[in-house]
């Protein structure tokens, strides 16, 4: 996994609630049966203007005007900003893929949904819950302001706009340990090993039915 | 010994390893796997030379690309062909407890096969690299989705890294009214509390309309708690849940079973157990529920009007409105029994068992779809669904009401096959989600329970099934 520290980026708005992880990417690109690429289909069907497949060559495709992303002004934004229950949905570990294969190492809502907010910390991309005011402050600033930053500063935990304001967000310890340090979390697992074939034995003895 | 709930009760029965923060390595049980979220997983494995911890824990099939008509013609779609086959050589090469490959008796979705063979069984951990696996809490399991990653850090250690949910209890009282399905308890329950209103919570259904439901109900209502926000949603057990897994495939027998179930009768939450938040509901007051927009919350009675976003005070919200009718193609105050429908879809892992056919067949028997309605798929959920179904005579009664009866899995819920809504197709659907594309690029979903969508089929619009029974 790619370690996470700090980040410096452009942020990009989506201004919406609950965005699904359909939305986010489609499903005629689930039956790849590789990890990445997926960043030029995220968003398709608001991206786009005709109909996505697996194969097709996306730089050929028409954009879609209205949708935001597509705005030279946050081509290369590496933060995005959003709503509520962000990623909600399918469990689709191809959503922070494709964000991430996007170029999205950060992303900034009022809530997240649980399984997406999980699978972020999988991959090396750092989900913020801000307070609904910060956010909404946030979009009007990314508005009015053509090129606008923030730095995420993951070890203090700040949100850092470049009038200097700066807000704490949470984040749980174990997985601010993951990021910093890039760990796989199955090595970290694997240390317990010993402990799992203690408790798988016990369990067999207890109940053995479910061993079948 | 303090009241515990059952969520308690499961948690700490799992728990291998507890650090101070209150992260835990959690013991699982069963997995289960499907061909779309895996590949990278098993791929991830052989690539850190890991070896699968306990593959008898292990429970594959291939259901979302599958297709469910001309089996014969194998698999048209070359890239889902490949994930399919993809999945069929890495269960020959690790091993499983069973595999149904496509075209197997007894395949079928993942959330339909688990429970019927008696591979879910009460006071497991039971995880899935897909969000619904939340379906198989109403066997009194600690049931949840998992992504890629998770699936394979469980195929490596056998565990998954969590923390402690709050807890919840939705409580549904009284009893349902006629032409009432689990379905509509399910909606009118996300209508209340909204799609995040469980975020961060697993909530225990309970309650009398709970215990007077069949495993079916309580897995159609399981499998929505993730529209409602939360991970995980599950049943306490009960003699109705003891009857059905009584001489399953992978059930356990004799001596087994006598001390099984002596240990699933323990799988309540004691009197007086305190949960974080509690929801109550009145079952006579649920009535049958229709999706207007494309989220699951946006629900209303099907006796009610669609909402008028000028009634909304909270921008975002009255955006979310107009953006939800303008996708939908529906004005406000419009009556919901008068949107014509194009399509019907009954199946999927929220409705695809006997019962749901069953509901579906009792309103279909002796009619004759509409002719604005092009085309109604039944797709069982199972191959022994379908089988069950066919000794029961439905697949007749549905083929005479012009009804399609096709093969098993996952198909126009999320339309990853060839069954699918084209752009500005409305459709009546017993899926799960009625997200922007979600059956088809542009197409238009409604959520309804079976009896409903039976009924949509045969009048061309929405109507109350009460009127039809
Ligand atoms: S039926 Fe639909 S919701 Fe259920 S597992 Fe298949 S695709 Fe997912």
């Amino acid at each position: 996994m790619q370690k996470f520290i700090t980040l410096n980026g452009l942020v990009a708005p989506l201004d919406r609630n609950n965005v699904d992880t359909d939305a986010i990417i489609p499903k005629q690109f689930l039956k790849s049966i590789k990890r990445s690429g997926f960043g030029p289909n995220a968003f398709d069907e608001w991206r786009y203007m005709d109909r996505g497949e697996p194969g097709m060559d996306n730089s050929q495709r028409p954009l879609n005007p209205n949708f935001v992303l597509n705005q030279p002004r946050y081509q290369g934004a590496s933060v995005l900003l959003t709503r509520a229950n962000f990623g909600c949905g399918s469990s689709r570990e191809h959503a922070p893929w494709a964000l991430l294969d996007y170029g999205f190492r950060a992303i900034i809502a009022e809530s997240f949904a649980d399984i997406f907010f999980n699978n972020c910390f999988k991959n090396g991309v750092v989900p913020i819950v801000l307070p609904k005011a910060e956010v909404d402050a946030l979009f009007g600033l990314v508005e009015h302001s053509p090129g606008y930053t923030i730095e995420v500063d993951l070890p203090t935990q700040l949100v850092k706009r470049p009038d200097g304001h700066a807000v704490h967000f949470d984040i749980d310890p174990f997985r601010k340990e993951c990021l910093i340090n890039g760990w796989d979390d199955i090595g970290l697992t694997l240390r317990h090993a010993d402990k799992i074939k203690a408790f798988e034995e016990r369990r067999r003895a207890e109940h053995p039915y479910y061993f079948a | 010994m303090e009241a515990q709930t059952l969520y308690e009760k499961l948690w700490s029965s799992h728990v291998v390893h507890q650090e101070a923060d209150g992260t835990a390595l959690i013991y699982i049980d069963r997995h289960l796997v499907h061909e779309v979220t895996s590949p990278q997983a098993f791929e991830g494995l052989k690539l850190a030379g890991r070896k699968p911890w306990r593959v008898s824990s292990i429970v594959a099939t291939a259901d979302h690309n599958t297709p469910t008509d001309h089996w014969e013609q194998g698999i048209q779609d070359p890239v889902s062909r490949q994930q399919v086959e993809t999945l069929d050589s890495n269960i020959r090469e690790v091993g499983a407890l069973a595999y149904f490959p496509f075209k197997n008796e007894r395949q079928g979705i993942v959330h339909v096969i688990g429970p019927e063979n008696g591979a879910t069984l009460p006071g497991m951990t039971v995880v899935c690299g897909d969000s619904h696996t939340s379906t198989h809490g109403a066997f009194a399991c600690l049931a949840h989705g998992i992504g890629t990653s998770e699936v394979e850090h469980v195929m490596a250690t056998q565990c998954l890294i969590q923390k402690r949910s709050k807890t919840m209890l939705v409580r549904v009282d009284g009893k349902l009214g006629k032409g009432v399905t689990a379905k509509d308890v399910a909606l009118a329950i996300i209508g209340r509390i909204g799609t995040a209103g469980g975020t961060g919570y697993a909530i225990e259904f309970g309650g009398e309309v709970m215990r007077s439901l069949s495993m079916e109900g309580r897995m159609t209502v399981c499998n929505m708690a993730i529209e409602a926000g939360a991970r995980m949603g599950f049943v306490a057990v009960d003699q109705i849940t003891i009857d059905y897994l009584k001489g399953r495939p992978f059930s356990p027998r004799g001596d087994d079973w006598e001390r099984a179930v002596a240990y699933w009768r323990t799988l309540h939450s004691d009197e007086g157990a305190r949960f974080d938040q509690l929801v109550v509901l009145r079952g006579e007051e649920i009535q049958p529920q229709v999706t207007w927009g494309t989220s699951p919350e946006m629900v209303v009675p099907v006796g009610a009007t669609v909402p008028d976003p000028a009634k909304e005070n909270d921008p975002v919200r009255r955006e979310g409105m107009e953006r939800a009718l303008q996708y939908m193609g529906l004005t406000p105050n419009l009556p919901v029994t008068s949107i014509k429908i194009d399509k019907v879809f009954i199946g999927s892992c929220t409705n695809s068992r006997i019962e749901d056919l069953r509901q579906a067949a009792v309103i279909a028997r002796g009619r004759r779809k509409a002719d604005n309605v092009r085309q109604v798929l039944v797709v069982p959920g199972s191959g022994l669904v379908k089988r069950q179904a066919e000794q029961e005579g439905l697949d007749k009664i549905f083929v005479a009401a012009g009804f399609e009866w096709r093969e098993p899995g996952c198909s126009m819920c999320l339309a990853m096959n060839a069954d699918r809504l084209e752009p500005g197709e409305r459709c009546a659907s017993t899926s799960n989600r009625n997200f922007e594309g979600r059956q088809g690029a542009g197409g238009r979903t409604h959520l309804v329970s079976p009896a409903m969508a039976a009924a949509a089929a045969i009048a061309g619009h929405f109507a109350d099934v009460r009127d039809i029974l």
